[in-house]
Parts: structure tokens; sequence; C-alpha cells
């Protein structure tokens, strides 16, 4: 017998003992959970959004289309970035005024040359107002889930309001279960020694959020 | 579970003595305390905590109720996404499969980032058994890796060693295990965070097998979720080749949207954070995005023996959040370590017999390491009766009876003239006999127990059987202890 039968078949004779259950999956579970926590208009919901980004120490800056390139020209010039690196589908404009060598991630790229770039600049598929989250989902111009967790330095770029939802049920149901997702609030941080908080063990020690829109 | 542990001494050997290291129970009070306090913050701050909870551990009952359906269902997204699914009995089938994994892709070293299921099985031994070499990533990890030690807090195992402890071993370890600890190293936790990034970065960068638990698995989509902190977990799950996840069977739950619960009642119970710093998701593999080859290992080892049990399988419900260590006044006192197990502290003390079976005198003394004042139950977020848990397992060990262990059925016999019972009992006496802070919590707990139903309503009946909850007493624990000097003077 393999072991994949001899578990199931544990797991049956283990379940001997319980009456025959019909309720389908759907009438299982009460889902009387609140979908959002309160109820925002989009401006309230981006105005938490960037309250609670903060308070896990991500840096948050607000801008227009128009300013933008600007702005991030400003952030890497501040960090003294070198190089930066560049999702495929990337806005062309946001990096029109950078300084820095843009460095563009190819399926070959080794991760020893990433870990040589100063900066990551992305964008985000969905940010979560309650919980300070963004959500990267790999599309184009987030790219691979490695560019932005080896540079020290990430800067990420929401558009508002309209890629911002509320809670985390929100969230869920805008992502895609296929994508590969990564939840970031606010830049790493560790606890383990004596519970003091030190931020920036492994991913960017710095995050900076720009609010578009 | 492997005998990772075995020649632990007893509980209350064990705890008497983890009661006189003055260093480490000042460690233990400073974190429990720090953690216990953001934690009640954290979820005062959803409204809908009880709703949440009542989800949570419906959710957990009802996969649990169809757990073979939902495992085979999980095997088919998995392999339908590029993953390829394994299936382990037992800790050494487990081990065995992950070694061969491993040297199937030629390589002799591995990373691997914190994961309760690879202590359990003891993973990281037979891989050196067999020349493989495995890096813990978790900088609570490392420094229990570093300093030859055993963890002893689910989310924080190092919580037993204090910033001064950590630079010395960081001073005189790191450099048998590659990069070595910056000169003039001084204790400050930003200066460790950073010997810890520096002497991790190079090993992450050249790893090509990566291994991983999860803390939930998603049977309709095949998706993985890990939830953490420092970015290591990321890193493992996607600069490597290979990966290999060995999960429980128990951590499967039907769909996308339960994540919606666990994803806001986790951070909050464990971490004590709206969110923790990194969650990953991921379903098979993805092209050029991560690795190339991945491989899950769903592992049974013991969770089928306790699925067997109407009272104990409660305990598969746990998400491993570890709010019920922080809050237990045992545990504060008697640290980690005493529970002699890779599950400490109340669920420590309900699981690890169930997994292990209590043959042994540290596992047949587990059940005793509670006070049952309660307070584990009021904290845990899905709802698991701790209490009732060890009061069956009590009666397990002092009565014995019939059980599964290894998937056939046998009968226990009982523990001799109760010896368990009165070595544990013994025992309790240092933890009882002080602290004021214990009697305020357990009054508390007491207060509310009116409150809990003794059969549980609507559907929840069934779950449980026709099995009555046991009734609280009316005085707590450590008031009858005080009154009667721990029953010596029962007519007080
Ligand atoms: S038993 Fe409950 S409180 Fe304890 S670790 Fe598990 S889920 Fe958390």
């Amino acid at each position: 017998m393999s072991s994949r039968e001899r578990i199931l078949g544990r797991v049956r004779r283990a379940l001997a003992d319980v009456p025959p259950d019909g309720a389908p999956y759907e009438e299982a579970v009460p889902r009387d959970y609140l979908r959002e926590h309160g109820e925002r208009t989009p401006a309230e919901a981006v105005e938490l959004l960037a309250e609670n980004l903060a308070d896990y120490r991500a840096v948050v800056h607000r801008t227009g289309a128009a300013d933008l390139p600007h702005l991030v020209a400003r952030l890497l010039a501040a960090r003294g970035s070198r190089e930066v690196l560049v999702p495929p589908g990337l806005p062309a404009g946001w990096l029109s005024a950078a300084g820095p060598v843009r460095v563009d991630d190819r399926a070959e790229s080794t991760v020893e040359r990433l870990d040589r770039v100063d900066s990551v600049v992305t964008g985000c598929a969905v940010a979560i107002a309650e919980t300070g989250t963004l959500v990267l989902d790999g599309s184009p111009d987030q790219g691979r889930r490695r560019i932005s967790l080896v540079p020290d330095h990430h800067i990420c770029v929401v558009r508002v309001p309209e890629q911002v939802v509320s809670s985390v049920p929100q969230a869920l149901d805008r992502l895609d279960p296929a994508r590969p997702s990564t939840w970031i609030s606010g830049p790493s941080a560790t606890s383990d020694i004596e519970l003091d908080r030190v931020e920036g063990v492994h991913g960017p020690r710095t995050l900076e959020v720009i609010l578009l829109g | 579970m492997s005998g990772t542990y075995l020649g632990m001494p007893a509980f209350p050997r064990a705890a008497r003595d983890a009661v006189n290291d003055r260093t480490l129970r000042g460690n233990l009070r400073h974190a429990t305390h720090t953690i216990r306090a953001k934690r009640a913050r954290a979820v005062a701050e959803v409204s809908d905590w009880a709703a949440l909870r009542e989800a949570g551990k419906r959710i957990k009952d009802h996969t649990l109720r169809h757990l073979d359906r939902y495992l085979v269902r999980l095997e088919e997204s998995v392999t339908a996404a590029g993953g390829t699914v394994h299936w382990a009995a037992d800790a050494e089938e487990a081990n065995r499969i992950v070694t061969r994994l491993v040297k199937e892709t030629g390589e002799s070293e591995v990373v691997k980032v914190k994961s309760m299921a690879t202590q359990e099985i003891g993973l990281n031994e037979a891989l050196e058994a067999e020349g493989i070499r495995a890096y813990e990533t978790d900088l609570a990890e490392l420094i229990v890796q570093l300093g030859k030690d055993r963890p002893s807090h689910i989310l924080v195992p190092a919580i037993h060693r204090n910033r001064a402890e950590i630079r010395d071993i960081f001073r005189t370890e790191m450099g048998a295990w590659g990069r070595p600890a910056p000169e003039g190293l001084t204790d400050t936790p930003a200066e460790l965070a950073e010997a810890a990034r520096l002497h991790l970065r190079e090993k992450f960068l050249r790893a090509k097998v990566g291994i991983s638990g999860a803390n939930f698995m998603v049977a309709e989509t095949g998706t993985l979720v890990v939830v953490e902190s420092e970015g290591n977990g990321r890193m493992c799950l996607t600069l490597p080749e290979t990966l290999i996840s060995v999960v429980g069977i128990e951590k499967v739950v039907p769909a996308w949207r339960d994540l919606e619960v666990f994803l806001q009642t986790l951070p909050r119970s464990s971490t004590a954070e709206r969110m923790n710093p990194y969650t990953s998701m991921w379903t098979g593999t993805t092209g050029e995005d991560g690795p190339r080859a991945f491989h899950l290992v769903l592992l049974d080892n013991g969770r089928t023996d306790t699925l067997a049990d109407r009272v104990g399988r409660q305990a598969l419900r746990c998400i491993r959040c570890s709010a019920c260590l922080n809050v237990c006044p045992v545990y504060e006192r008697a640290g980690g370590h005493a529970y002699g197990s890779v599950y400490p502290g109340p669920i420590g003390a309900i699981l690890s017999p169930q997994l292990r079976g209590t043959a042994s005198a540290i596992d047949a003394s587990l059940p005793y390491a509670s006070s049952l004042c309660g307070a584990c139950y009021e904290v845990c977020p899905v709802a698991i009766d701790i209490p009732e848990v060890l009061v069956h397992l009590r009666e397990r060990v002092v009565q014995g009876g019939p059980a599964v262990r290894e998937g056939n059925r046998v009968v226990l016999r009982p523990a001799k003239g109760h010896a368990a019972e009165r070595a544990a009992m013994r025992a309790a006496g240092w933890a009882f006999t002080h602290p004021r802070a214990l009697r305020a919590g357990q009054r508390l707990a007491s207060r509310t127990r009116r409150l809990h139903p003794r059969t549980l309503p609507g559907p929840g009946r069934a779950w449980t059987g026709t099995r009555d909850l046991p009734v609280l007493p009316p005085e707590p624990f450590r008031d009858w202890w005080e009154r009667t000097r721990g029953g010596k003077d029962e007519t007080r």
C-alpha cells in the first residue's frame, strides 16, 4: 500500500464516528464577519492607507502624474543610487527624469547581479488600507518576486484611489490565485532580539511608497 | 515524531530547573508580557473578532471532517500547477523523501525558513547524517542553531536568549558556519540584525535548494501561503531552483476565500500586528519567476491518530499563532524547553502527547503542565478548548483506554499508581505558591466560564459528539491550591 492510500485510509477510519454531514462547504461556515471595518469613501481609504503605511515605517509620498518622474528621480538621488532595477512593463515615463543607470530584469540576470543594484521601482496589484499592505502579483510593472526583494531600497507606486481597497477580504477578491503574490507591510523587520523591532533584515530596509493620483 | 528530544526529563523536573534559571525567567517574562499587551490592542481594533474566530474554527472543523476529500483536491491542484506531491506517513518517511529530493539536485546544502513541521521530524539531523547541511535563516533560528540550542517559543524561538548572549554566540560561532561576525560587534539589536543579514545573504545567493513549511494550503487552487517578518522566507521561496515544502496535512483549507479569515486573525494573534511584514503565496511553479521545481511533502506523523480522538482532534485546528503561550502562567515560569517538544506551551501540552502518544514520561506528564485557568482558550483564534483536551488527556493517562497509534486501534494501560499525576502535582507547587498576577488572570477566566456552554450549539454539537464539555470548577485552580495547600488540606 502506498503512503498516500495509507494516510487517506487512516483519515477515513479516524472520522468513522462523525455523523454524515451533508452540509456543503458554502453552508458550513458562517460568514457574518465584516467585508470591511467601517465605511469609507475612496479618498478616506487612501488616507487610511497612508496612515497605516507610515505606522509600519514605510515612507509615504504623494504626487500627480506630471510630477511623478521628478519625484522618482529625487528619491533615487537622495539615496545616492547608481543603478535602478526595472521590471519589464514599468511605464516608460516613470523613470524618464531619473539619473541612475537602468538595469532591466532578465531571466538570465543572476542574483549576484541583482544584489549589486541599489534600488528597484515597481507598481503594485492592490493596496489594503486597513492593514497598510501592498500586494505585488508579478504583473509586468512589478516583475519577478526577487526584484523587489534583493535590492535594499524599494520604491513602490500605488495608483490611487483605484488600486486601494479597504480590507483583506476585498484584496483577495481582486487577486488571481494562479499568480504568485507577495504581501508587503512595511520594510522587513524582526523582533527576535528581546522583542525590539529592528527594521530590515533580509528584504529592502527602506520602503518608499508613492501614492499616484 | 522524531527522537530529537528523547531523553528529555519529564515536565516537572525540567520545569523546576527552568524556574531556578533567573535569566531565562526574566527574558520570558519580559517577552510574554510585551506580546500579550500588544495582542490585546491589535485584536481590539477589529470589531468582528468573535465572528472571525468562529468562522476560522468552522472552516477548520469542516476541512478536518472532509480531510480526505480536501487532500485529494489539493494534490490535483498542486499537480496541475506544475508541482509534485509526496505523502509521508511518518517522520522517517518524510526525511527520506526530502533527502532523496535534495540528493537528486546534486547539492549538499539547503537554506531553510522556519518550519515547525521540519523541526518536528528532525529534518536537519536527518540531512546532516546524509552529508547535507541545512542552514536555518530566521534570525531566531540562526541564534538557536549557532548556539547549538533548542527553540523555546513557536514564534520567537530564541526568546530565552538576551542580547548579550546573542552577541557572544555570533562572535564565537558565525565564522565556523560562513561569514564571521563583523569586528567589534556590539549587542544593539540593529547591529546584531545587520550581522545576521550579511552572514545569511551569502547563503541565500548561492543556495540551489530551499526548504519551507507553510501556514496554509488552499485545496481549490493549490496555493501555499507562508507568513513571515524578516524576508528570509521570501529568499528561500524565490531564489533557489528547487523548493521543497514539508507541511502537516491539517494545514489545508478548502478555498481561496478562507484566507480572508486567517490572514486577519493570524498576524494579530501572533505578532500582534495588523499585518506581518511579508506574506508569500505561490501556486505550483511560474516560469522564470521562482523555483523551477516545486515539491510538496504532505506529512501525517500522528495527525490522523489525533484526528481519531473525538475530543483531542480539535487540536488540529491550530494555526500556530502562539497566543496561548504568551498568556500561559505555567509557560511563563517554566519556559519552552520544559515541554520537551518543538510545540511548547498549552498547545504543546495537548499536541505532543497526541502526536507521539503518552508512552514516555515527558508525554505522560504534559497534560498536567497547566493550571486549567482557561486563558489559552480565551485567546485562541480558532477557539481550541485546550483545558477540555487537557482534562481528557489526563483521564487517558490515569485511566488508560482506547486510542489510535500509527493508524492502529490500541488500548492504553493506565499509568501505574497515577505516578504521573502525583509527580506533576508536586511539581505544580512551584508555579502556584506566589505570584499575584496568576490569580487575577485565573479569576477572570473562571468568571467568564459560566458563559461557556456545556455542549456546543448548532452543528458544533454533532462534531463534539455526545460528549459534554467538562464542567469548569467554580473556584480557580490557583485559589484551590492556596486554600488547600495543594490538596494536602482538602477540608479547608
Ligand atoms: S492553540 Fe490556538 S492560540 Fe495556541 S498556537 Fe494554536 S491557534 Fe494559536
